[in-house]
């Protein structure tokens, strides 16, 4: 079977010498739906920037989308393949309308009027927010613009999905709504998220990152109980404990503290 | 979100809002092409306009009050920059003053020019205020764009209106996080403006930073240079007919303002 990503060695240094990403080599199945997790600059984002060629020719080792090899040829085919959805919705939709935003990728993949149309209005379903296309960005909340931040990709119909902490900032129902919207959708995801409830309910597999090395990859139950790998790498177990019986006595109430 | 006073559009079905934008931006550039060639004692074409002005205010059903209020921002400015023209003009002195070997006339004819230029000045500002309130503006790029205005621009424009928002909300928190932090008397101005310019340089650096993530989002949806849009706009049988009536207008303005310039 054709893996949907394949990473072999790859290695990233940043301009100024920092090593951002220390010979990465994972693949991906299609359809899988895999978390990406590690402390603040282990390399998550400058991750998802090489899967999709916005940071080109300055690694070393090998990238495949679908079988295809990433290089200066493929490069918009792979960008067409692989749907970006960055953490701050501000950066993402930068045209004046929902409209214009969903339409950009379409247009600029060269798709004739009609099918731009008709892309848009799929994507916006797909994401519930069908009737939003004349609205301007700075009139949604943060839910809605991550809504139509995901929409923009879906209308270019990529295989892959990258999201950079697609639950960052949300209240707990557009939350909710985003897991659910996630779930549903068919694509194989890569997720990069200090989530781990996201990553608990949405990801079968995890990948841990710490200081541009994988150090863990395996499946979601195992990893985010291990306590001691957890730990290590600046992570925390998450609490999926059910919660105390309301009538188990609470210690630390006012009224205990003041008998 | 406390910047509703960047957004003039207001929502409205009238004859106004519903004509071409394509149609309301090159009739507001006629509008002020116009006004501004009007000579300065054509006073009969300056009510001609101004009456056309204030009749398109009530066919936008925008509250006349407020047009006028938003229109006479543009008095300061204009007056700071009109303000010597009722003095160096020759003509027939009306008041004078003595100061020493000076003598600061005002004129008549140097009078008449100050109040042309600040007429022009008001109603280029109102029937600009009237497409703005009118027109939202993502249709008024599209027009820009339409009439052939290079997309460099345009887009520039765009960003510009897309990101003043966000900048706008950046802005304000820096400012609410400073204002957190400052108890008591504030220290001397020297201090202050210390302070004044670390916010200015964090927000700068901030949109530095911002422009290279929009940079790359753009990349990785397929941008390669050029921006690509659908035109979604019609041009209907209404838009013939009020573009042509205000055609004539603009000419009927235009020529009574030569007409008495020749008179006079």
């Amino acid at each position: 079977m054709e893996m949907a990503v394949r990473v072999e060695s790859l290695r990233f240094a940043y301009p100024d010498g920092r090593v951002a990403l220390d010979g990465i080599r994972f693949a991906i199945a299609p359809g899988e739906k895999v978390a990406v997790v590690g402390p603040n600059g282990a390399g998550k984002s400058t991750l998802f920037l090489h899967l999709n060629g916005v940071l080109h020719g300055e690694h070393t080792g090998r990238i495949w989308i679908a079988g295809m090899e990433l290089t200066d040829k493929t490069l918009r085919q792979v960008r067409a393949r692989v749907g970006l959805v960055f953490q701050d919705p501000d950066d993402q939709l930068f045209s004046p309308t929902v409209f214009e935003d969903v339409a950009f990728g379409p247009l600029h993949m060269g798709l004739p009027e009609e099918e731009v149309r008709r892309r848009v209005t799929q994507a916006l379903a797909a994401v519930g927010m069908l009737g939003f296309e004349d609205k301007m960005p700075h009139h949604l909340s943060l839910g809605e613009r991550k809504r139509i931040a995901i929409a923009t990709v879906l209308a270019m119909e990529p295989d892959i999905l990258l999201l950079d902490e697609p639950s960052a900032g949300l209240d707990p129902r557009a939350r909710r709504n985003l897991i659910q919207l996630l779930q549903r959708l068919p694509q194989t995801m890569l997720v990069a998220s200090h989530d781990m409830r996201l990553v608990w309910e949405l990801c079968p597999r995890t990948l841990i990152l710490d200081a541009g090395r994988l150090v863990a990859d395996g499946p979601t139950a195992v990893l985010l109980q291990d306590e001691a790998l957890m730990e290590a790498h600046g992570l925390e177990v998450p609490m999926l404990a059910p919660a105390p019986r309301p009538e188990a006595p609470i210690p630390h109430t006012i009224s205990a503290v003041w008998k | 979100m406390k910047h509703s006073f960047l957004d003039r559009y207001r929502e409205g079905t009238s004859l106004v809002h519903r004509l071409d934008p394509r149609l309301k931006l090159l009739g507001t550039l006629a509008f002020i092409l116009v006004v501004t060639n009007i000579p300065a004692r054509g006073w009969p074409a300056f009510l001609l306009m101004a009456g056309l002005a204030l009749l398109l205010v009530r066919l936008a059903e925008v509250p006349l009050l407020e047009a006028l209020k938003r229109s006479s921002i543009a008095l300061p400015f204009a007056g700071v920059v009109a303000v010597s023209i009722p003095f160096t003009r020759a003509g027939e002195a009306l008041w004078q003053a003595r100061l020493g070997s000076w003598t600061l006339s005002v004129t008549d004819a140097g009078l008449a020019l100050f109040l042309s230029v600040m007429v022009k000045a008001w109603l280029a500002v109102l029937v600009s205020g009237l497409l703005v309130a009118t027109t939202p503006f993502p249709k008024l790029l599209k027009a820009l764009r339409a009439l052939h205005v290079p997309a460099a621009l345009v887009s520039t424009i765009s960003f510009m209106y897309r990101y003043l928002f966000v900048l706008v909300d950046e802005a304000m928190c820096i400012q609410t996080a400073r204002e957190a932090r400052s108890v008591g008397p504030g220290r001397t101005v020297w201090w202050r403006a210390r302070v004044l310019g670390g916010m200015i340089g964090s927000l700068f650096i901030r949109s530095y930073e911002r422009s290279e993530r929009i940079y790359a989002a753009m990349l990785s949806r397929g941008f390669a240079g050029e921006i690509r849009s659908l035109d979604q706009m019609s041009w209907q049988k209404r838009d013939w007919l009020a573009g042509l009536g205000w055609a004539v207008l603009m000419a009927a303005a235009f020529v009574l303002g030569r007409l008495i310039a020749g008179g006079l």
